[in-house]
């Protein structure tokens, strides 16, 4: 990006505003159980204004879950959390992107017989022609259309994909199409995007600038709060980390401090030894699922508190 | 035996290609277009929309009012019908919505077709005498027009004239709706809901629009359909009818302008072209296991034959583009 700013947003910190009081997001005591199995259960979470959080968990802690009640692509059992000053809960999801909260998801979702930059041009919100009543009279919309397009090239270019931009989004490998939604969901001006495992399937070389990129997104007037797996991504770019397990928050703070947090190499490892870092150079999968059973196992309160469908969720929901 | 005028079978081809018959098919088609080829509504109950329309402008014309009102009747009749099978549907997955609007279609020609409501919809029998105020406006002089088979009387030609602009014109809505941005979201809704729901887009409602628009088309082909004889009967509305509205669309290319209008008229070129080599080979003795009165249903075996060769070696149907085609759907 270049430092380049990223165009013209209505949104963001302005200090002095009403909205600029306050955290962003405040999450409280929002639930979500399947069946007898609790998903979520998380009692407070407050994400301040311009920063990078950093959502880790074994897998099965609910994090996906935890994603798609907030942004209205499951229902929560209760609770309530407030965006900007609105209650979300029971909103429908695309309301709750219009109101800037924009997501990814964990399985990249493009349009695959659309072009790579009608794929980023859907991100826009407020298009004058997206009504059936405006579609057949192009003078109504004919220029923000054309002012669109350039900034969905930019955005394109931005993550890489300058040259792929009228190929079908199909033929994307699934690493380019995460770069692909992600300059679609910035396409869309969120005020807190919410990136389900972003670096999944990016090739590493792309990693680092990808990481540039995301750090760079509060200085646009964009919170980000994303799910991730590797702690070396969440160091590099989090202000706050938070930790979950079983469905709850068990830990928040710096990278260095939740690492360091007995209850979060416990959920991890399900026992006090060893520490996160190590278990990262580790074959990832293998070991965290191991580890997430037996974490579970030892678990103290719920008994089979897994969640078989809380990390797949987004992908196939 | 196998003495066959291909000539003759060509003009027969060529003539139904552009009777009244494939000018139904090709607006049904573009209706169809719509809900399927653009926003990926599964919609097996086509023929339903259809129906609503004729049987809306032939029961208001049976009831005693002018033509035009019974057409501008068939077509609201259609939207509320669209409206009315959208919106408990539509938020259904794509399979489900199939069963849905498949049922649905079933028990509405069911019903017209009862003897309960023959005084109303006439039954099996259907409605007649539809369209006399549309033939008494008909501008060209009473006869005969074109060259040996290929001809047409004044009321044919008159109903194909009106018919094939109305193709035209709902082509050229539709042209201008897909290079729309709300035709671009039609499309984004058809490749992953999810996805457009994420970007804040209302989906629900894009579809219930999709759906309506999709189902006035095909009523109007409906009401097209009244005009070619001036009656309406309940066994043009079977299942079987939205099949083959489906094979036009995918024999076109699905998602394309030009696709439906032109399928509908390659569907017609080929059946005829069939039935007239069947009819003139088998002659009175038959051939083989085929006896003469079977053409009707050795042209369909064809047919089949044909579609599965198109599906195999050109999915894309005549219009699409094969790389979109090779995308897999995920």
């Amino acid at each position: 990006m270049n430092a380049e700013p990223l165009g013209p947003r209505s949104v963001g910190a302005a200090p002095g505003s009403d909205a600029a009081a306050g955290p962003l997001l405040s999450v409280n005591d929002v639930h979500r159980s399947y069946g007898g199995v609790r998903a979520v259960s998380v009692d407070a979470l407050e994400v301040g204004r311009g920063s990078v959080v950093a959502l880790i968990g074994p897998n099965g802690a609910g994090k996906t879950t935890f994603f798609n009640v907030l942004t209205g692509f499951e229902r929560a059992d209760g609770g309530h959390w407030r965006f900007e000053g609105h209650d979300l809960a029971g909103k429908p999801a695309y309301a709750v992107a219009r109101a800037g909260m924009v997501r990814t998801f964990q399985t990249a979702r493009v349009f695959p017989r659309l072009s790579v930059l009608d794929n980023i041009r859907l991100g826009a919100k407020a298009q004058r022609g997206e009504h059936l009543r405006t579609a057949l009279l192009p003078w109504m919309w004919r220029r923000q259309e054309a002012d669109l397009g350039e900034r969905a090239a930019e955005l394109g270019r931005w993550v890489g994909l300058g040259e792929k931009l009228a190929d079908y989004a199909g033929t994307l490998s699934g690493g380019q199409r995460k770069l692909l939604e992600l300059a679609r969901a910035v396409m869309a001006a969120p005020t807190l995007l919410m990136l389900d495992e972003p670096m999944a399937g990016v090739n590493p070389a792309l990693r680092e600038a990808l990481l540039e990129k995301i750090s760079a997104l509060p200085g646009e007037g964009i919170t980000v709060l994303f799910v991730e797996h590797d702690m070396d991504v969440v160091s590099a770019i989090s202000d706050v980390v938070v930790c979950m397990a079983e469905g709850e928050i068990i830990a928040s703070g710096t990278a260095g401090q939740v690492a360091a947090d007995e209850r979060v190499v416990e959920a991890y490892l399900g026992a006090s030894s060893g520490d996160l870092r190590e278990m990262d150079r580790a074959p990832r999968r293998s070991t965290v699922d191991g580890a997430a059973a037996d974490g579970r196992a030892g678990g103290p309160a719920h008994d089979g508190a897994d969640d078989p469908s809380a990390d797949g969720a987004g992908g196939e929901a | 035996m196998l003495a066959v005028d291909l000539g003759a079978a060509v003009v027969d081809g060529l003539r139904d290609m552009v009777a009244v018959p494939a000018c139904v098919y090709a607006l049904a088609a573009v209706g169809l277009n719509i809900q399927f080829g653009y926003a990926g509504l599964l919609n097996f109950g086509a023929v339903a929309s259809g129906l609503v329309g004729a049987y809306g402008a032939a029961i208001s014309v049976s009831q005693g009012l002018p033509l035009w009102v019974g057409v501008l009747i068939g077509i609201a009749a259609s939207a509320v019908f669209g409206l009315l099978l959208g919106l408990p549907t539509l938020r259904l997955r794509a399979d489900y919505l199939a069963i849905a609007t498949i049922s649905v279609a079933e028990i509405l020609r069911v019903v017209v077709n009862s003897a309960r409501v023959q005084s109303v919809t006439g039954g099996p029998i259907g409605i007649t005498g539809v369209a006399d105020d549309f033939f008494a406006v008909n501008p060209i002089p009473a006869g005969r027009y074109g060259w040996g088979a290929f001809s047409f009387n004044q009321n044919t030609l008159w109903t194909m004239a009106v018919g094939w602009t109305t193709v035209v014109l709902c082509s050229l809505m539709v042209w201008g709706l897909v290079r729309s941005p709300w035709g671009r979201l039609m499309k984004a809704v058809r490749e992953d809901e999810e996805a457009a729901r994420s970007l804040g887009k209302n989906v629900f409602k894009l579809k219930v629009q999709a759906f309506v628009l999709g189902s006035v088309v095909a009523g109007l082909a409906g009401i097209l359909f009244t005009f070619d004889g001036g009656f309406v009967k309940p066994d043009f509305f079977v299942a079987q009818t939205t099949f083959n509205w489906y094979l036009v669309v995918i024999l076109g290319g699905a998602a394309t302008v030009l696709g439906p209008p032109v399928g509908a008229m390659v569907y017609w070129f080929v059946i005829s072209l069939f039935n007239s080599l069947l009819t003139q080979a088998l002659g009175n003795d038959g051939w083989w296991i085929i006896s003469p009165t079977d053409t009707g249903a050795v042209r369909y075996v064809v047919v089949g034959i044909t579609i599965v060769l198109l599906l195999v070696f050109r999915p894309q149907g005549i219009f699409g583009d094969k790389a979109e085609a090779m995308i897999g759907e995920r």
